[in-house]
């Protein structure tokens, strides 16, 4: 039966969701490298919505959420055949057209969260064959383990919004395609600082908002759980963000705006898998153990592995979605507002354990054969000479900013 | 005729402009340009990442003048761009052969 109040809130959360990769994504992503790429930033994060928009049309609705098997669904559902006009997604009160698009969303952001690895040095033509191969090889089945009746969600695994679906799997396998891809001219020393630290803001801001779309829609309804998930959410932002400024401010002196703004996504990336089942208390907790550990990952990324995952997918995305699965358990039992699992703490967190454990190893042996596959075929790098011009002309044939008139 | 060359830090600008139009210089061109001396950059520090800056922002002031004005607004710039600091920046005096108004054809000191 179709409820209207719970299907507006997924319509509208839909469109929240898409705002996340056009354009928030983009910007968040673009102001971060130099002038001469902010395009090719641009136009990676638009082709890759579309392409994966189109594979979940064609196949990856079908195999993640059609069918109930272990590894992955069935193709009733390929291009989205037996898809009616006025039935309701089994279980819930929304039309499956509704659902089919809200889903829809994550597919297209999850692939176009690993931009940030590969950005200014890598061809367009291995962006659309990793991204396409990733969706399908990667996103799928592990959306399937979890939220498509698979393994996972048997096991009883909680991931409520994407902490393992999107942000593992993306983080861990920016970290593949970036040690595989080499890291850019200059790096580390040479590397030249974001073109526009305030585009990153606006970015930021936009991700923010849209998130009440990707966690409170996560609910799949409107009622008491999206409530309650756009609290936690909001609250988890804004404490990481106060602790990444505060460590800045200690260590270096300074509090930057694109620390401070760094901090909110890896506040809400924590909070993504834990939203459905924390309350205020645990969801500012959270935060700001997201923003000292994400601060400390992204450190040791650049520093210790010396890996040019150029826009840190693995530290803030990677280890903050981790990080909130792996607590949720024990957060959940923090204040009032949460949802103590019925495996226990340590039942759930040896279910929380195994979810992340085999994802990021799923994630990151499919994504090294994908990204070796790309490097036979279409060729991972863009030419040196192209690579000092800028992605911008020297791929697209425009430039960002003509600044004379 | 000489033409004045004045590497300036960018927020001293009104004060020079003020300065210059009290004694009289009626023009100056005024470009956005990057460069380093003895002040050799900075560094700026991004998710913990230090970049070093080598080109720092300035502004390059180029302002013709006679001859006999020349240490005058030597003068006047050094006083309303000095701050004491590393980076204040550089003046150049130059020789200037010609100079012509475009609207009128006037040329030489009547040009300025």
């Amino acid at each position: 039966m179709i409820d209207s109040g719970n299907t507006a809130w997924m319509i509208s959360a839909t469109g929240l969701v898409l705002l996340m990769t056009l354009p928030a994504l983009g910007l968040f992503y673009g102001g971060l490298v130099q002038a001469k790429n902010i395009l090719s930033v641009l136009v990676q994060c638009f082709a890759v919505a579309c392409l994966a928009s189109l594979l979940w049309f064609a196949v990856g609705y079908s195999l993640a959420f059609s069918g109930t098997g272990p590894w992955l669904g069935d193709t009733h559902a390929v291009l989205l055949a037996h898809i009616g006009r006025a039935a309701p997604h089994p279980g819930l009160a929304i039309p499956e057209s509704v659902f089919v698009m809200f889903e829809m969303t994550f597919a297209v952001i999850t692939p176009a969260l690993i931009v940030g690895a590969y950005v200014e040095r890598i061809r367009f033509g291995a962006v659309l064959l990793i991204s396409g191969l990733w969706l399908l090889l990667v996103y799928v089945p592990v959306c399937h383990w979890v939220w498509g009746g698979g393994w996972l969600a048997a096991r009883g695994t909680i991931d409520f919004a994407g902490g393992i679906v999107v942000h593992v799997t993306a983080g861990v396998s920016a970290l593949v395609v970036a040690a595989m891809l080499g890291p850019r001219q200059d790096f580390p020393h040479g590397i030249r600082p974001p073109h526009a630290p305030w585009m990153v803001m606006v970015g930021a801001s936009l991700l923010w908002v849209g998130w009440f779309g990707f966690n409170a829609g996560s609910a799949l309804s409107a009622g008491a759980d999206a409530g309650m998930a756009m609290l936690v959410t909001h609250l988890s932002a804004a404490t990481a963000t106060i602790v990444w400024m505060a460590i800045e401010w200690v260590r270096f002196g300074k509090p930057s705006l694109v620390g401070a703004v760094t901090g909110t996504i890896a506040g809400l990336a924590a909070i993504t898998p834990a939203a459905g089942v924390v309350g205020p208390l645990a969801a500012v907790i959270l935060g700001a153990v997201a923003g000292g550990l994400c601060f400390a990952a992204v450190v040791l990324v650049k520093r210790a592995m010396q890996v040019d995952d150029a826009l840190d997918v693995l530290g803030v995305h990677g280890v903050g979605g981790a990080l909130g699965t792996l607590l949720l358990p024990f957060l959940a039992m923090i204040g009032t507002g949460g949802v103590p699992s019925a495996l226990g703490m340590t039942g759930q967190f040896t279910a929380q354990l195994i979810g992340v454990v085999s994802v990021a190893l799923w994630s990151a042996v499919v994504t090294f054969a994908i990204t070796k596959l790309a490097a036979l075929t279409v060729g991972l790098r863009i030419d040196p000479e192209g690579e000092t011009t800028g992605l911008d002309f020297a791929a697209h044939g425009e430039t960002g900013y003509h600044v004379m008139r | 005729m000489k033409l004045i060359i004045a590497i300036i830090q960018p927020h001293r600008l009104d004060p020079v402009r003020e300065a210059l139009t009290n004694i009289g210089i009626q023009g100056m061109t005024v470009s956005e340009v990057r460069g380093y001396g003895r002040q050799k950059g900075h560094t700026e520090i991004y998710r913990g990442a230090e970049y070093r800056i080598a080109f720092l922002p300035k502004l390059k002031l180029e302002i013709a003048v006679p001859s006999a004005r020349t240490e005058d607004v030597v003068a006047t710039i050094t006083q309303a761009t000095r701050t004491g600091r590393i980076g204040d920046g550089k003046i150049f005096v130059l020789d200037l052969q010609q100079s012509l108004r475009v609207r009128t054809g006037e040329t030489g000191d009547d040009a300025l």
